[in-house]
């Protein structure tokens, strides 16, 4: 296993960005359940919100999505 | 993060120079190519959508809906129509009821009229049968008194004539009708 | 506890493969070698008119919008045959997510906003094809449709609300001395807006097939056991297959949203 400090960098770096991905699961997993709760509570309201639960999942994977991309460029593109 | 993309995409292309497989979404040498391909393929379905399929679609689902509604409006009319059947169908059943229970009065009404009649003539009919036969038993019954009563006489004057030599034709006849009738 | 038995296992299994694995199968399948972008007809430049693998997927993908929407409407059945009735689906879908998000006055823009849908989740599909290429995994690609919506949606709002779009920034209700700061936030917001719309749809399908490709790479390397990540694909697979569909639908919404934003701007 040959190679220079900066690919250990690259890797470890890689590694810590992946646990954005995590944070973004907590993130979703969140809204998910907090729309469940609530949708249990008031059935006939929860129709009319699955676009925004959608809208609320979308930001908070976007972010995990950002931190899956910083990963990827530290693998692949740096 | 713009910043970051940017300095992303110099390492990406010195990579591309090298050997090391980049991603291959930060190589800028192919944007171009796939900018101009892309709007091609938008403007390609923006026309295919907006100039034949939404109009289209919408046309088949505005004629659903028209037939629909049409259908809707002629189950209502039929309905209607067949409410409407139905009270004439019970009238003339109510009507024909009533001239049923009318003429069925009637010929109760004829028959019954009939029947006293014929009843009122068997009446009379049996009335002057009973008087008839009344007079003939009468008849008959005076007829045997009479015989009796002269067979009563005959014999009482037999026995009378019998036992003591000689008899009293009144007296015996006057005894007899005495006798007789009790 | 059976599954989390089930999945120690798997990672052991995994694990021990990598390790065991001989020296030289290094991973036979690299995960970023399915995004390349090449010519068509050999050669190896690239310039702006070359058909390439690009242009082959997204006619595919211009095809089945015309086979889906068009071929499938065809016959104006009153009684709708199964292509007609997804055709119709996906027109009411839209319809309506542009009239409830966006409001009436967003219903002009529907060929627009289905124009999008409908090449996303064409581009999405045709991706999860087996040897495909994947349009929509490219930031190119989506910075582009970010790029439209969000010039769309600021020319919309200035045209329609003059400068008064500009209230969008500034929020009435808050206190007045917070409202510069909330404005500057409300700007880089509206600016990062198009970035993580682009980024959201190219990160989303570039993660699921890379993933893909991920597990591809230890069915090669693990040999008598490549059983398990094949299992594990096919699970991935199932949930790309979800999310080419929910990428699409959120890069519309977003899209109605925005466009409110436009069409009236008050906060």
């Amino acid at each position: 296993m040959e190679g220079d400090i900066a690919q250990l960098g690259q890797f470890v770096g890689a590694g810590l960005a992946a646990i954005g991905s995590g944070a973004a699961a907590i993130g979703v997993g969140h809204v998910a359940g907090n729309f469940l709760a609530g949708a249990l509570r008031n059935p006939s309201a929860a129709a009319g919100q699955t676009a925004t639960l959608f809208i609320g999942i979308a930001f908070a994977e976007a972010l995990g999505i950002f931190s899956f991309l910083v990963a990827l460029l530290l693998m692949f593109a740096v | 993060m713009a910043s970051n993309t940017q300095d992303a995409a110099h390492g990406a292309a010195d990579a591309a120079h090298g050997s090391a497989p980049g991603m291959p979404q930060l190589d800028f040498s192919t944007f171009g190519n796939q900018i101009f391909w892309l709007v091609v393929a938008l403007v390609v379905i923006y026309l295919i959508l907006s100039r034949v399929a939404l109009p289209r679609i919408a046309a088949v689902l505005a004629e659903r809906q028209g037939t629909i509604t049409n259908d809707l409006a002629a189950a209502e009319d039929l309905k209607a129509k067949a409410v409407e059947a139905e009270n004439a169908y019970n009238k003339a059943l109510a009507d024909a009821r009533a001239e049923a229970q009318r003429i069925a009065a009637e010929t109760r009404a004829e028959i019954q009229a009939g029947l006293d009649e014929a009843i009122a003539k068997a009446d009379e009919q049996i009335a002057a049968k009973a008087a008839e036969s009344e007079e003939a038993i009468a008849e008959i019954k005076a007829g045997a008194l009479e015989g009796v009563k002269a067979v009563a006489t005959e014999t009482a004057e037999a026995l009378v004539t019998a036992l003591s030599g000689s008899a009293d034709k009144d007296a015996v006849a006057a005894a007899v009708a005495q006798r007789t009738k009790g | 506890m059976g599954k989390i038995f089930f999945f120690a296992v798997l990672a052991l299994v995994v694990v021990s493969g990598l390790i065991f694995a001989p020296a030289e199968s290094k991973l036979a399948i690299h995960p970023m070698d399915q995004f390349i972008v090449q010519p068509l007809f050999g050669g190896d430049h690239v310039s702006w008119y070359t058909p390439t693998n690009v242009t082959l997927w997204m006619g595919l993908a211009v095809a089945a919008v015309f086979a889906l929407l068009v071929l499938g409407s065809s016959r104006r059945a009153i009684v709708p045959g199964r292509t007609q009735s997804v055709a119709e689906l996906a027109y009411g879908f839209i319809y309506k997510m542009v009239e409830d998000v966006a409001g009436k006055d967003g219903v002009k823009f529907f060929p627009y906003i289905m124009t999008l849908f409908m090449f996303i989740v064409m581009a999405n599909f045709l991706g999860l094809i087996p040897m495909s290429f994947t349009t929509t995994s490219h930031i190119a690609v989506t910075a582009i449709l970010a790029a439209l919506v969000f010039f769309t949606v600021t020319i919309v709002g200035f045209v329609k609300n003059g400068a008064g779009f500009l209230g969008l920034f500034w929020v009435s209700s808050a206190p007045l001395a917070l409202r510069p700061i909330l404005a500057i936030i409300e700007l880089i917001s509206y600016f990062v807006r198009p970035v993580s719309h682009s980024i959201r749809l190219a990160g989303n399908v570039m993660a699921g097939h890379a993933v893909l490709k991920v597990f591809a790479g230890f069915a090669g390397a693990l040999g008598l056991f490549s059983f398990l990540p094949i299992f594990a694909i096919t699970a991935v697979y199932a949930l790309e297959v979800l999310v080419a569909f929910i990428q699409a639908y959120v890069f519309t919404i977003l899209t109605c949203v925005y466009l409110k934003d436009a069409l009236h701007p008050s906060h």
